[in-house]
């Protein structure tokens, strides 16, 4: 048992944070920090910032531009960048569909996209969810009828996170109607500029456009764009969650979002003295600290297992439970700690065109509250996560 | 024992509850909250029709009802559905304020507040009063035979629409003492007094309200001065129930939706509902719904006696836990669905935890409920 790191990954994390120090921009820290939403324009520039600096894609090799970063050191980077009121990068092309490509795409596939990525060419967005298959993914009805040199793609996408700015769609299709469920599915690419193509916005709860519908009417996709063979894109689909699940328990954001609710509950007073010395509050932070601290090192257990090669397995469920469970605890606690100031809702100040009504820390609060349900329905509910973990741990 | 509904406030009941089921769908009611005024004039008009504003205020006051159970009735309703309309604002806080305070001629405003021809605002919380309903910064000055206010106050709900804002400021005392608070009415378009609006996250509009040497007439002040604080305690009371009984309402809403969701959604061939991982917490959101419903009646049934600020302080506490509870867990039982704008449970679910932020949260009503059982 150790506990510490190592010189080698303190050394890293000074760099990380020096990094951060010099090229995120303040502006868009400071405007993430108040609750705001990057645009695609700094979103891709901080991509290209990172990319700059060969730090775009830790998880791939060096062939293609990646880092070949261990799990200790993502964790410590993803770390850091939460602390820092980085954006988060955009996971669909980098993390999710890169890992497949290289994995079961053609040679051809790897040569045209990945660069395509990791420049920022392509913004890629995930297809799978549909409006009768959520929880029961495989039930899929999205159909592809293969016509000579060519799909003919029919049907409907939902959940499309940031759709709207995408222009290529990595899909799961019905290519086999007659088989097992699992067994007719493939893994499609698809160009959104393709005619028959359409998106439309999903407004969310707290006035955010962060999801899509996206229409299929007799979409043409040439058949180089199925990656690897047709009906076995479940398979692919599989593996493609072990990746969705990196930074699964969010541990960084936790701890940076528990540190905004302390520095709120100092600046708080309630009946006279600071709301943080309010026993009952003091007590709300105590407990989501304590448990807090236990999913540290839990996450940290695990993904020291997964750096020297052991992929994490059902761990990967637990972690998203407690860690979604926490998240969202941590965002009850600020809502909270906002009082009446938590009730306006001016969502220009959001994106910084307007001064904030009240504390400039608590106007996108309660709606962050809202927004961050997502954590436990999305990437697989936490009711199919446990599921799993009786499942894989009963020999269901 | 009767746990009944009077004939009266069951006539009641059903007539707001056809009223609002015909003309405050999920599509009409989000597009009241996307207004710029934030609430509907029409529907306003048609509540003071209906006799909704009348049932909060006694005879004596021009109204026939104004008991607990007069405001639970119309609340519980108004939660169902949803409803933006500022009938805490001004009604309940407002026109029961000047009816607690007021003088003949001040009170002719309640009449109007009855007919629906008024909107009214209670200017009181303060930037840094949090929740505390005794720190008053504000301060009222003598100035010969005029009063000069100057000060401060915090997401004061319906401030733009109100013709009239009733305004607490300190006449004497420390900043935190119930002694030495007056109300005063000061006209909306007082020079001296500046308004910024905004929407609300659970719908309706707010401001902060800066007033600025705001001049006014001593026939201002609601009552004798400096003994305004056990009329506000009284109508923050009764603006409790309120609230309790509107989330109550919202919260049967949700549960109501979710009811119907786990028995239409269908996942790996059959109703989600029919899996028992999410029918037993549906089950959990019944067992709870049921002690809100009599955290209600209780404070309801208490709100003229003794013990009336421990009843509500427990109800208060209790919807705000169970309302917690319910908005979470009908959000999560639907999934992605549940978190969309244009399904009704995104507005109910939002009115639910937004009303834990007013008239005191959870904690704060834990340490009252704490502090009233050591008395």
């Amino acid at each position: 048992m150790d506990l510490s790191y190592s010189p080698e990954e303190i050394a890293f994390r000074e760099d990380v944070r020096a990094f951060l120090n010099e090229k995120l921009p303040d502006e868009l820290a400071e405007k993430l920090r108040r609750g705001g939403h990057p645009s695609k324009e700094e979103q891709e520039n901080w991509h290209a910032i990172l990319n700059e600096r060969g730090w775009l894609a830790p998880n791939w090799p060096k062939e293609y531009g990646g880092c070949e970063w261990n799990a200790v050191q993502r964790h410590i980077f993803e770390e850091e960048c939460a602390f820092a009121n980085a954006p988060r990068v955009v996971p669909f092309g980098l993390s999710m569909l890169a890992p497949v490509l290289m994995k079961f795409g053609s040679k051809e596939q790897c040569d045209h996209f990945l660069p395509r990525i990791l420049d920022g060419t392509n913004w890629w967005c995930q297809g799978y969810s549909e409006p009768g298959a959520g929880s029961d993914l495989a039930s899929l009805k999205t159909r592809a009828v293969r016509e000579g040199d060519h799909y003919v793609v029919n049907g409907q996408k939902t959940w499309t996170t940031l759709g709207q700015h995408a222009d290529w769609i990595f899909c799961l299709v019905r290519t086999d109607p007659d088989v097992k469920q699992q067994e007719g599915i493939s893994f499609l690419l698809i160009d959104m500029n393709t005619p028959g193509v359409e998106v439309r916005p999903i407004i969310l709860l707290d006035g955010t456009h962060e999801v899509n519908e996206v229409f299929f009417d007799n979409v043409k996709v040439p058949v180089e764009n199925l990656v690897g063979e047709e009906n076995k894109g479940w398979t692919y689909a599989k593996y493609l969650l072990t990746h969705e699940r990196t930074n699964i328990a969010g541990v960084g954001f936790s701890q940076a979002g528990l540190a905004g609710v302390k520095r709120m509950a100092r600046a708080e007073v309630s009946g006279g003295r600071p709301l943080i010395e309010n026993p009952h509050f003091a007590a709300r932070i105590a407990r989501v600290e304590m448990d807090l601290m236990a999913m540290a090192t839990t996450n940290l257990r695990i993904i020291s297992k997964a750096a020297v090669g052991q992929a994490p397995g059902v761990e990967a469920s637990m972690l998203k439970v407690k860690g979604t469970i926490i998240r969202q605890e941590i965002n009850d606690l600020a809502r909270r700690a906002a009082g009446p100031y938590a009730m306006p809702f001016v969502s220009e100040a959001l994106e910084g065109d307007n001064d904030p009504v009240g504390p400039d820390y608590a106007g996108h609060l309660a709606a962050e509250y809202f927004n961050y349900r997502k954590l436990s329905i999305f990437g697989g509910s936490n009711e199919i996560q446990r599921g799993i973990i009786a499942k894989v741990k009963m020999g269901g | 024992m009767n746990f009944d509904l009077t004939e009266e406030r069951q006539m009641l009941q059903d007539t707001l509850r056809r009223f609002l089921a015909d003309r405050y769908a999920t599509a009409e009611r989000n597009a009241i909250i996307d207004s710029d005024a934030g609430f509907s004039s029409d529907i306003w008009a048609q509540l003071a029709e209906l006799g909704v504003l009348g049932a909060l205020f006694t005879e004596a006051d021009g109204g026939f009802g104004g008991a607990g159970f007069d405001i639970t009735t119309v609340f519980e309703e108004l939660g169902r559905a949803g409803v933006v309309e500022p009938v805490l604002d001004t009604a309940v806080l407002g026109g029961g304020l000047i009816a607690a305070l007021g003088n003949d001629a001040q009170k002719s405003l309640v009449e109007e507040v009855i007919g629906g021809g008024v909107h009214l605002a209670f200017a009181h919380g303060e930037p840094a009063s949090r929740y505390d309903l005794t720190r008053v910064e504000t301060t009222a000055k003598a100035d010969g035979d005029d009063i000069v206010l100057n000060g401060r106050k915090a997401v004061v709900a319906n401030a733009e629409a109100a013709g009239q804002l009733i305004v607490s400021a300190r006449e004497s005392g420390a900043v935190d003492d119930a002694d030495g608070i007056s109300l005063f009415l000061v006209p909306a378009d007082s020079s001296g007094l500046s308004q910024r609006g905004y929407p609300m996250l659970g719908g309706g509009r707010a401001a902060e309200v800066t007033l600025d040497d705001v001049r006014l007439p001593a026939s201002a002040r609601l009552g004798t001065a400096g003994d305004a604080f056990p009329a506000i305690a009284e109508r923050v009371a009764a603006a409790n129930v309120a609230l309790a009984a509107e989330t109550l309402g919202a919260m049967e809403t949700a549960v109501e939706l979710t009811r119907e969701y786990l028995m239409t959604r269908k996942q790996f061939g059959r109703p989600i509902g029919t899996f028992q991982a999410l029918a037993h917490r549906f089950s959990d959101l019944l067992i709870e719904l049921e002690q809100a419903r009599s955290a209600v009646i209780n404070a309801a049934g208490h709100l003229g006696d003794a013990d009336r600020d421990r009843q509500i302080a427990a109800a208060r506490n209790l919807i705000g836990r169970v309302g917690r509870l319910v908005a979470e867990e009908s959000i999560q039982m639907h999934g992605g669905i549940g978190m969309t704008q244009e399904y009704e449970l995104a507005h109910i679910a939002k009115r639910i935890v937004m009303n834990d932020h007013r008239l005191g949260d959870t904690d704060y009503h834990m340490e009252r409920f704490i502090e009233l059982s050591a008395a």
